[in-house]
C-alpha cells in the first residue's frame, strides 16, 4: 500500500469514534502493535530529542525500502509513534520525503501536533524524514 | 472563614471550558491565575497614565513613575523590608537569581565554595554553576533524603570558612516540601557566608519577612501570587546591594555617561536599566495588595486543609506513590502512577480539564534522585476547591484504568 492508501485507512479506522476516550484507547491499542526497537540500538544517537518521554527510533534500508523500529518509555507517546510507523515504514525513502501528515489532525489528535516541549510529534516526523533524506543520499 | 465561591468570581479565567469540562486549575507552582482587580490595573495603566517613568518632566510621565514607586514601596512593605531601595524590580525570579550570580561573579576567587541545595529550579543551579565557572570557585550540594528533606547535619558539615554563599529555595517547586531556611541563614552567618533564598514558590502560600529572616538576598516573581508575567522583585540588604557590580548597562541605571568614563546610579536604579515594565510592577503591587486583602493567615489555613484533603484522597489509590513526604509543605502534591509515565497521565487528565504538570519541573536533580522520568504535579491555589480535587482523583483513577 502507498503511504497515502495507509493513512486513508487510519483515518477511516479513528472515524468510528465518537469521544477522545474511545480514540485514545484505540491509540494506545496500536501502541502494543508498534515494531519494537532492538535493546542495542536503545542509544543515546537513536533517542529522539524534544519528548518529555524516551522515545527511540532506529532506521534500516531493507530492499530499497525504509523499515522503522521504535520505542517509548510513555504509553500515548508510543500509540502515537506507532501510527507514524504504520503509515511511513516500509516505503522508499523518496516517497517518505514527499509524504504529508494532515491525517494526524484527521484523526483527532492535532494538539500533537502543537511544538511545546512536552510532546515530541513534530520531533519524531522531523526524525523520521531525515533517515528518509539520508537513505535517499545514501541510494544515489 | 475565605468565602470561597466570591473568591472564584474574582477569578474570570475559572469559568472557562477546557475540552468540555469545566477548567480545573491544578498548575498553580508554574503560574497563577490573575483576579479581575489586577486585569482592570493593567487595562487602566495602558488607557489613562502609560507613560516611560522617572526622567520625564511631563504630567502623565508623573503619573506612571508615582504609581511605580508606590508599587515598590507595597513590594518593601510586604517583605518588610527595611529601605525601598532593596527593593529591585526584575523580570523575575530568573532574572534576579543571574543578577546576584554575576554579581558574585566578580567577587568569587578559585576555591571559595558555594553551597546549594539538592532541591533547586535550574534557575537556582545554572547561574551558579556559570559563576563557578568563571571564577574557579566550587558547588557544594547540601543533600536530600527519600523524603525530600534535606540534611541539614551535612548541610552543616558543608559549611567551612572558605563558603561564601548559601543558596535554597524556600518552597521546593518539585515537591512542596518547605525548607528550614531560618535555620539554614543563621548557620550560613555564623560562618560568614550570605544567603540567596528563592522564593518563588513560596510567596503565594507564605508572607516572609527579610529583616526576621535576616537573609541577605530574597527573589520572587510576581506571576506566581496574582500578578502578571514578566515581573518580579529581589530583595537585596543595602550593604550586599552596594558591593555588587551593575548587571545590565544602560540608561536609568547611570548618573552621568561619557566616552571616557560613567559613573552609576545609587539604588535601586543601578540595577534597573532601560525602560522596566511600568505596566506590570504596578500591577505586582496591586496582586499584593489583593492577596493581603484576603490575609495570608487565611490563605494558608484553607490552602492546608485543600493539601490534606487532596493528600488522603489520592494515597487511597492503589499504586499511587507521593513524593515529599513530610507534614510541612506548601499546596503541591507531586505523584505516580506506578508503572505509568506521567506524561500518559497529564496527557488523559487534560482531556477532562484538569491541568496538572508533568515531567522534572526543571528539577531534573531531583528526579534523578528518585531515579524517576518525571511527576505528575498538583498544584493548589486558595481559589481551588475540594469538589474539584475530587474531579482529579477521578481522572486519575481513569487514566490509571486506561494506561494498565
Amino acid at each position: 500500500m502507498t503511504i497515502q492508501e495507509i493513512q486513508n485507512e487510519i483515518v477511516d479506522e479513528f472515524s468510528m469514534f465518537d469521544d477522545w476516550m474511545q480514540r485514545y484507547e484505540y491509540m494506545i491499542e496500536l501502541g502494543k502493535s508498534l515494531p519494537i526497537i532492538e535493546e542495542q540500538y536503545k542509544t543515546e544517537t537513536n533517542i529522539i530529542k524534544g519528548c518529555q518521554s524516551k522515545v527511540w527510533v532506529h532506521a534500516e534500508l531493507q530492499n530499497e525500502k525504509l523499515v522503522f523500529t521504535a520505542d517509548s518509555d510513555a504509553i500515548i507517546t508510543k500509540g502515537i509513534i506507532a501510527i507514524l510507523v504504520r503509515a511511513f515504514s516500509n516505503q522508499s525513502p523518496k516517497d517518505i520525503i514527499d509524504a504529508d501528515t494532515k491525517f494526524i489532525d484527521e484523526i483527532g489528535l492535532k494538539e500533537h501536533l502543537s511544538p511545546t516541549r512536552a510532546n515530541g510529534l513534530v520531533s519524531m516526523i522531523k526524525q523520521l524524514k531525515l533517515y528518509a533524506v539520508a537513505y535517499q543520499t545514501q541510494l544515489n | 472563614m475565605m468565602d470561597i465561591q466570591k473568591i472564584r468570581s474574582d477569578f474570570p479565567i475559572l469559568n472557562r471550558k477546557v475540552n468540555d469540562h469545566p477548567l480545573v486549575y491544578f498548575d498553580n507552582a508554574a503560574t497563577s491565575q490573575t483576579p479581575q482587580v489586577v486585569i482592570d490595573c493593567i487595562v487602566d495603566y495602558y488607557t489613562h497614565y502609560n507613560a516611560n517613568i522617572h526622567r520625564g518632566v511631563h504630567t502623565l510621565s508623573q503619573e506612571a513613575t508615582d504609581k511605580y514607586e508606590q508599587a515598590r514601596e507595597k513590594i518593601r512593605a510586604h517583605f518588610n523590608a527595611k529601605l525601598t531601595r532593596e527593593i529591585i524590580f526584575t523580570s523575575g525570579t530568573t532574572h534576579g537569581i543571574n543578577l546576584v550570580a554575576h554579581g558574585f561573579s566578580n567577587l568569587l576567587k578559585k576555591g571559595d565554595e558555594l553551597i546549594v541545595s539538592a532541591l533547586e529550579h535550574h534557575s537556582n543551579i545554572v547561574p551558579w554553576q556559570m559563576a563557578c565557572e568563571a571564577t574557579g570557585a566550587v558547588l557544594k550540594v547540601i543533600p536530600m533524603n527519600d523524603q525530600g528533606v534535606l540534611d541539614m547535619k551535612a548541610y552543616e558539615e558543608l559549611l567551612s570558612n572558605r563558603t561564601k554563599l548559601v543558596f535554597c529555595n524556600h518552597v521546593s517547586n518539585a515537591l512542596g516540601i518547605i525548607n528550614p531556611i531560618q535555620y539554614i541563614i543563621e548557620k550560613a552567618h555564623q560562618v560568614g557566608a550570605a544567603v540567596l533564598i528563592d522564593g518563588a514558590q513560596a510567596t503565594p502560600h507564605i508572607k516572609p519577612n527579610v529583616q526576621e529572616l535576616d537573609v541577605d538576598f530574597y527573589v520572587a516573581s510576581g506571576h506566581k501570587m496574582c500578578g502578571p508575567t514578566g515581573v518580579g522583585m529581589l530583595y537585596g540588604k543595602e550593604e550586599w546591594l552596594t558591593k555588587l557590580p551593575p548587571y545590565q548597562g544602560g540608561g536609568e541605571m547611570i548618573a552621568e555617561v561619557s566616552f571616557e568614563k560613567t559613573t552609576y546610579a545609587d539604588l535601586p536604579h543601578k540595577f534597573e536599566a532601560g525602560t522596566p515594565n511600568v505596566c506590570g510592577g504596578i500591577a505586582f503591587g496591586a496582586a499584593i495588595d489583593y492577596m493581603n486583602g484576603i490575609g495570608f493567615d487565611a490563605i494558608h489555613d484553607y490552602e492546608d486543609e485543600l493539601l490534606a484533603y487532596g493528600t488522603a484522597e489520592l494515597s487511597k489509590i492503589p499504586g499511587l506513590k507521593i513524593y515529599g513526604e513530610t507534614d510541612h509543605k506548601a499546596a503541591v502534591i507531586s505523584f505516580n502512577l506506578q508503572g505509568i509515565h506521567p506524561y500518559d497521565v497529564g496527557s488523559i487528565v487534560d482531556k477532562l480539564g484538569i491541568a496538572v504538570r508533568t515531567g522534572h519541573h526543571c528539577a531534573q536533580p531531583i528526579m534523578d534522585y528518585f531515579k524517576i522520568p518525571g511527576t505528575v504535579r498538583a498544584s493548589f491555589a486558595f481559589y481551588n476547591t475540594k469538589e474539584e480535587i475530587d474531579a482529579l482523583v477521578s481522572a486519575v483513577k481513569l487514566a490509571q484504568k486506561m494506561l494498565s
